[in-house]
């Protein structure tokens, strides 16, 4: 369906990317937003805290980001569209709400402006070495999705493309910018509301008698019901059975802990999202996202201009990480060139995803700036060799 | 307790019993229970369960529409309440019931929500929320079941053990001070603050009843044994020797000072309604702050999508 032409600010504008981000979760639908300032994320709930009054909803300053990251998940079986916005130390704090969120199957977007880590690290300084905690920081086996905008304007995109695929896949999704791409103000161009496809949420439609509300259709997703609808229903971060009971054995646990991974199997290859580009001849791919992908571009014409058959591939979404494509190309190509702001974290994945079959160079970096497009070309340079 | 109460409280098993269940015949809370999840887990003895029949009494007695009424629970033995409860009902993270109960009233205000959780989950770990919750006076029914220990992980110290207890953690004596839930809960601004104890069933449940009609953030403790894990270990006898001691040691003091309500290990418990004030909810001030500075241009929150 179309967005709610109420929450989309149609026109061309300048605009940073917390900002764009803001825009973006407002065009998507969401109505309801829980924060707790941390730099260099607040800006976007600031931008809600100011638009929301006059669009209708709600945004509330919680106490802590365990409280912002479970306040939104209540607002969500209330029947909101919701999110939440931090950076580093705060995203520690919500890990074991993201844990809930995966168990419960609970769609919402966290939103984590990547900055300098560990602990309070550089809190107006890029990094990306987040990446690993957004797939694993909660305990125990889940999925999520994350993406990874580069522009102000993606991340007006990418914010309603998060929570479409929340609503799609009912996991979390976590959306990664860094706090150069968070303040970067550039043009973003949003459309007209009818130009914005929005998913909503799958509502069953199933009788109470008939419902039960962790019992997945053919997508391996259930639908949902909000709280008010004479449903009652339960909900429990327990292993739980198809009818959201506690379930305290070892089938149950089985079968509803592989389907949390299973139903993303999709972005294992045809749905993930990535930009590429001369990759027909590369000898060399430049694997990278976020801020460190627009440095990496520099890198990548100057390797072109030298002769040296180098391609790329930005991860737009990085998680789950899109093995197929990588494997493919490591069929192909002599080697894999990884820059990003920490110290080694994708490049794990690619080298995994590679598998031996092509080499994968680390171009790390501990954040708090961001690369010289040299360092990068010399890596490209070195690999081609 | 000493021995003697332990004898004269003993327990007379008639040998014929002559109360048998006529045939058709159902318990009234039945149906607001999910009986197909029962046995429950709590233990013989366990208040957790008085509790609860008081809480659908006042369900009942309230007349409320409970398609309307949404529990939410966080991690302990109480927490286990919401499983139980034939509502919308949510088992939360440990602590986190009232932020999770935040949202959901914020986006469905026509729910009531009730946050049913024991005293380590909102005091402890869950205190932060608490606090804030009250202050906002968020629209939100807040029943403790304080059982004055940790029951589901063994019989730990909680901020609300007293003096002098033995604990898991403690097996030496508590020494810190304890909490004073009814004092905290009215300092941080709740609108109706009660305390009694799973003796008192009837108070309990028109307390409970009272909070349902009440606006904004209500708080009951209610005292209540855990004979497998407290009682034990402190020699002080079984679940009916702790009713007992409900009987003889609580005082009715309606309006009483809460500083002057705090628990000891064997002394008076002060039961009643201590605070019944009317503040505006968060919601009222919400919209009365957007209407002074935003006038037409303030849209009422629809937060529940459409989409």
């Amino acid at each position: 369906m179309h967005a709610d032409p109420r929450g989309v600010l149609t026109g061309v504008h300048f605009l940073d990317g917390d900002h764009a981000c803001c825009e973006g979760a407002l065009a998507a639908g969401a109505r309801f937003a829980a924060g707790y300032p941390i730099t260099p994320s607040t800006e976007v709930v600031e931008r809600f805290a100011s638009r929301i009054p006059t669009v209708g909803g709600v945004f509330i300053q919680m106490e802590d980001e365990l409280a912002a990251s479970i306040t939104i998940q209540g607002a969500v079986w209330g029947g909101a569209k919701a999110f939440t916005v931090t950076s580093g130390p705060g995203f520690s704090l919500m890990m074991e709400h993201i844990g809930y969120a995966a168990m419960t199957e609970t769609p919402c977007v966290f939103v984590n402006v990547q900055r300098g880590g560990p602990s309070t690290g550089l809190p107006t300084l890029p990094a990306q070495a987040d990446m690993m905690q957004a797939r694993w920081g909660s305990h125990g086996d889940y999925g999520i999705i994350a993406l990874c905008p580069n522009s102000p304007q993606e991340c007006f995109d990418l914010t309603v493309e998060a929570f479409n695929l929340a609503e799609e896949f009912r996991v979390p999704v976590m959306l990664m910018l860094d706090e150069c791409v968070g303040h970067m103000t550039e043009k973003v161009v949003i459309p007209e509301a009818d130009c914005i496809e929005v998913t909503p949420r799958r509502y069953t439609t199933k009788t109470t008698q008939e419902y039960r509300p962790f019992e997945p259709d053919r997508s391996h997703v259930p639908e949902m019901v909000r709280a008010g609808e004479g449903y009652r229903f339960h909900v429990t971060g327990l292993t739980h059975d198809e009818r959201g009971y506690p379930s305290m054995n070892v089938d149950t646990q089985n079968r509803m802990v592989r389907r949390l991974q299973e139903k993303l199997e999709p972005f294992n290859d045809g749905r993930a999202i990535a930009e590429t580009g001369d990759l027909e001849d590369a000898e060399v791919v430049v694997v990278s996202y976020g801020i460190t992908s627009r440095v990496a571009q520099r890198a990548l014409q100057l390797a072109r201009q030298r002769g040296i058959r180098a391609g790329k591939f930005r991860l737009i979404s990085a998680w789950p990480f899109p093995e197929e494509r990588i494997r493919e190309l490591a069929g192909r190509v002599k080697a894999f060139v990884v820059p990003e702001l920490n110290l080694g974290q994708m490049a794990l994945e690619v080298e995994r995803a590679a598998a031996g079959r092509a080499k994968v160079v680390k171009v790390s970096h501990a954040g708090g700036t961001v690369h010289d497009p040299q360092v990068i070309l010399e890596a490209i340079v070195e690999a081609a060799r | 307790m000493n021995e003697t109460v332990n004898k004269e409280t003993a327990l007379e098993i008639p040998r014929e019993c002559s109360c048998e269940i006529p045939a058709g015949s159902f318990n009234p809370v039945e149906p607001f229970l999910r009986m197909d999840r029962m046995p429950h887990i709590w233990c013989a003895g366990c208040g957790i369960g008085t509790t609860v029949n008081c809480f659908v009494r006042a369900l009942l007695d309230s007349k409320a529409n409970l398609d309307k009424v949404a529990i939410v629970s966080g991690i302990g033995c109480t927490g286990r309440v919401a499983g139980y409860a034939r509502l919308d009902s949510f088992h939360t993270t440990h602590g986190r019931a009232i932020p999770f109960a935040t949202g959901l009233k914020l986006a469905n205000p026509e729910l009531q929500v009730v946050v049913y959780s024991g005293d380590g989950d909102l005091f402890a770990i869950g205190g932060n929320h608490f606090i804030h919750a009250a202050r906002r006076n968020m629209d939100l029914k807040v029943i403790c079941v304080n059982n004055l220990t940790y029951a589901m992980t063994g019989g730990q110290t909680a901020p609300t053990t007293p003096d002098g207890v033995i604990s898991a953690t403690s097996p030496y004596g508590v020494f810190e001070p304890a909490f004073n839930l009814v004092q905290l809960a009215e300092a941080a601004g709740a609108a109706y603050v009660a305390r009694w104890t799973t003796f008192h069933v009837k108070q309990l449940s028109r307390s409970m009843e009272e909070i349902l009609k009440k606006k904004g953030f209500c708080f009951i403790e209610i005292i209540s044994p855990c004979p497998t894990l407290y009682q034990r270990r402190n020699k002080m006898g079984d679940g009916l020797d702790t009713m007992k001691y409900y009987k003889q040691a609580s005082k009715v003091r309606h309006g009483a000072p809460t500083s002057e309500c705090a628990l000891s290990k064997s002394g008076e418990i002060v039961v009643g309604k201590f605070v019944d004030r009317d503040r505006p909810d968060y919601a009222e001030l919400l919209r009365a702050q957007m209407v002074e500075t935003l006038g037409d241009r303030y849209e009422e929150p629809e937060v529940m999508c459409e989409c």
